[in-house]
């Protein structure tokens, strides 16, 4: 392209003007590559569950807990491997502020099922199980309140009242960071020891050989519970994620529209700088036009032009999208499972910012082809 | 002197486009403000109408929400004598103790795995004196000893066979619909209502309850009372002023709403007043002459400056009051997410009042100003001379 010195020396004419555009267009992609991280983030919450891992609810209500005889008989089912049990507990440390959200668990069967996604170093799963006041806690909640393998910490219960005390004895890795590094993993027993009367399971896990069983268990076992006191309902693990990510609200809309005004707003911004630029250079199109230059090439030069603006802010924006969250540890207060920029989110703003030059650069492009000679030489000094 | 404001007028129409264009730019940016904020005016405003201001909400000691309370009836019974509760006119406690349930119902339009957690709150009729604002305003309530619920307003339209007469089935029972009630706007339009005594049979099992309300005789005696209970050697229990409590819970949401419109359209902003920016500058270096003549005829630089700036600052406030409007439609639309505090849907409308607007004119008019303050500088120090060529 050997016009391309050309071109620069046009950007470079306004230099304020095109940083100033730049930067918008900057601007306007880092948000909305942003915006669209959140909603991809989501999804991925929502599929969050191996495919081979169902869950039993109450049919009633969610808090509604389920008889522990239902162990057995679900653990009878065809298909089904294996069968662990949790319960929620509802806890606070300290003045309550930082949320999480404690779980009682059936330790060694629960260890078991969750043993690919919760990687507990073996002496210290050793540790956990041989203690019955003893609890595994995620690496963000030990690093939250600066807590170290073996202290004891004490919580305030809001379900079950009182102080529960409990041994840190261990922690886990995750292979994917979508199941939190916030867990708090105690064994269920030691909540049955002191509320023998009030509590029992929560909910069921259940490991099935056959993925493709699914549909079949959860009709097996639901079919089973229907007219006892406790009805179930059973789907798999994904499922149960997908409805918890409903509860949400229509974030996908929100952020969608708010995506579209933003884009809609560079757009304006950066096809009005291209206008004033085109604008300010009628006499210098005709003087090109005069010594030789083809419409074609004319019209190509102010597209190049609007594409390297466009192009420069896409990069800066996305770059500083994907840089930021990294450098900054940003979580959206616990909300997402990190904030991975995907290649789809890169994709679509690569396609927007194409999009951005077409669209800003046609009109001034079209207008400067076009352009009377003539007409336009009077303006010549 | 002023320069008239007739010139800035007539210059911008001279450049109709450019105009328009950064016009709309800072009108998107104002309606996404008006737009998120009014998001955020709903949600808090759904809770904090919800409780009362007299009204005293008692929980099991430690207990964070109803969900997680529990409160015994001979309790109840024992909350319900305590003389700082108002009588009503037949000289009856104002008390209303409450079981509480969430529960999964099916949604209009939901497939199986969506999870709509519905509030389902046993009451006695005590409960629509107790809490103010609560209006029938279709039906009548529900009888004693029958399997009839009540329904706030906003689940009507969101929830299948909601109609008066039709029934939902819950809890292994069929529900009949007696009667659908407004509560201002609050939360509890996103509640079922029904007799406590058939929701603790149905659901719960035993005769206790999760919370009772009760309304001050003092509106002003809140602290007394709450030593009085908490002191109380029978009882277990925390006082909660009602309005506070469900204020409280909408802290969070609301505060994370309001961060995320800030956040959001401050980064807009600066893209709106870079567009600014350029359209002054490129507005006043081709009028390099117009202002050389303005300095001439004895306008002072301060005059230029104020001048331009004035421009820059009612193209905003066009752009800020089109923004408004884009905005406006929204006010009213009910959406819903999830209160976490109690996992249950709450249903709320979004909110745009006059303040908000005049909020979002203003945030127009400063990113003008900071957008036209370098150009009009540049213009008001132009080099007379030089510029007169």
């Amino acid at each position: 392209m050997k016009y391309f010195p050309l071109v620069l020396s046009n950007l470079r004419r306004h230099r304020l003007r095109t940083v100033l555009t730049i930067l918008s267009v900057a601007l306007a992609l880092f948000l909305f590559a942003s915006l669209r991280t959140v909603v991809t983030q989501l999804e991925i919450s929502s599929q969050l569950g191996a495919a081979n891992r169902m869950v039993v609810q109450n049919a009633t209500a969610f808090i509604f807990p389920l008889p522990q005889s239902y162990a057995a008989r679900l653990a009878s089912v065809p298909h089904v491997t294996g069968v662990t049990w949790a319960n929620w507990f509802g806890g606070k440390y300290g003045d309550g502020k930082k949320f999480f959200g404690p779980f009682a668990i059936d330790a060694e069967s629960y260890l078991d099922i969750y043993k690919n996604d919760f990687i507990v170093p073996p002496d210290q799963k050793e540790a956990f199980l041989r203690e019955r006041t003893g609890v595994i806690v995620g690496p963000g909640l030990l690093k939250y309140f600066g807590w170290k393998i073996g202290d004891n910490v004490t919580i305030q219960g809001t379900i079950f009242p009182g102080d529960w005390t409990f041994t840190i004895r261990g922690t886990y890795s995750l292979k994917d960071p979508a199941y939190g590094d916030e867990q708090f993993l105690f064994h269920y027993d030691y909540l049955y020891e002191r509320e023998k009367d009030k509590i029992s399971p929560g909910w069921f896990i259940l490991r099935i050989d056959d993925p493709a069983q699914a549909g079949v268990v959860a009709k097996t076992i639901d079919d089973q519970f229907r007219n006892s006191p406790a009805p179930t309902k059973t789907g798999t693990e994904q499922s149960f994620s997908a409805g918890f990510m409903t509860m949400f609200g229509n974030i996908q809309l929100l952020l969608g529209t708010i995506g579209m005004a933003v884009v809609f707003a560079i757009l304006l911004i950066a096809a009005n700088a291209m206008l004033m630029n085109q604008r300010e250079r009628t006499a210098e199109v005709a003087v090109l036009k005069t010594v030789g230059f083809t419409d074609r090439t004319i019209f190509s030069l102010v597209i190049i032009e609007a594409a390297i603006i466009a192009m420069t802010g896409a990069v800066l924006g996305i770059g500083l999208a994907i840089i930021l969250p990294k450098a900054t540890n940003f979580n959206a207060f616990g909300f997402l499972p990190g904030f991975h920029v995907t290649n789809g989110t890169i994709m679509v703003g690569a396609a927007i910012a194409l999009l951005l030059s077409a669209v800003s650069g046609f009109t001034p492009a079209y207008q400067a082809a076009r352009m009377p000679v003539v007409k336009a030489l009077r303006r010549v000094e | 002197m002023k320069i008239p404001l007739i010139y800035n007028v007539r210059s911008v129409m001279q450049r109709p486009i450019s105009t328009a264009f950064t016009a709309l730019g800072i009108a998107l940016v104002v309606a996404v403000f008006v737009a998120m904020l009014a998001l955020a005016n709903g949600f808090a405003s759904a809770l904090t109408k919800t409780g009362g201001d007299d009204n005293v909400l008692v929980m099991r000691k430690g207990a964070d929400s109803e969900m997680s309370s529990g409160i015994a009836k001979a309790d109840a019974s024992i909350i319900a004598s305590f003389p700082h509760v108002a009588l009503d006119g037949s000289g009856k406690p104002m008390v209303s103790p409450e079981t509480y349930v969430v529960m999964n119902i099916p949604r209009v339009g939901g497939d199986s795995t969506a999870i709509a957690n519905v509030v389902v709150r046993g009451v006695s009729q005590q409960a629509f004196a107790v809490r103010k604002n609560i209006n029938i305003v279709s039906g009548k309530t529900f009888g004693s000893g029958q399997s009839e619920i009540c329904l706030g307003s906003k689940l009507v339209p969101r929830y299948r066979n909601t109609g008066i007469g039709e029934q939902i089935r819950f809890a292994g029972r069929d529900w009949t619909v007696v009667c659908h009630f407004t509560a201002a706007g609050s939360s509890f339009e996103s509640e079922i209502w029904g007799e406590a005594e058939q929701f603790q049979g149905a659901m719960r099992g035993g005769s206790g309850f999760q919370s009772v309300t009760f309304r001050l005789k003092d509106a002003a005696g809140f602290e007394e009372a709450k030593r009085a209970l908490t002191g109380d050697q029978r009882l277990q229990v925390d006082a909660h002023k009602e309005s506070k409590y469900y204020a409280d819970q909408s802290k969070f949401l609301g505060a994370m709403l309001r961060f995320l419109a800030i956040m959001i359209t401050s980064i807009m902003s600066v893209g709106a007043i870079f567009g600014a920016v350029n359209t002054m500058y490129a507005s006043i270096s081709s009028r390099t002459p117009e202002i050389a003549v303005l300095l001439t005829l004895g306008f002072k630089p301060r005059n230029v400056l104020l001048s331009f700036l004035a421009e820059s600052a009612v193209i905003a406030l066009i752009g800020g009051v089109v923004g408004c409007l884009i905005a406006l439609p929204i006010n009213g639309v009910v959406t819903a997410t999830t209160n976490w505090a109690s996992f249950s849907e709450i249903a709320f409308a979004f909110r745009i009042t006059p303040l908000l607007l005049l909020q979002g004119i203003l945030f127009a008019v400063v990113m003008g100003v900071v957008g036209g303050f370098f150009p009009a500088r540049k213009a008001s120090k132009m080099p007379v001379v030089q510029a007169l060529r």
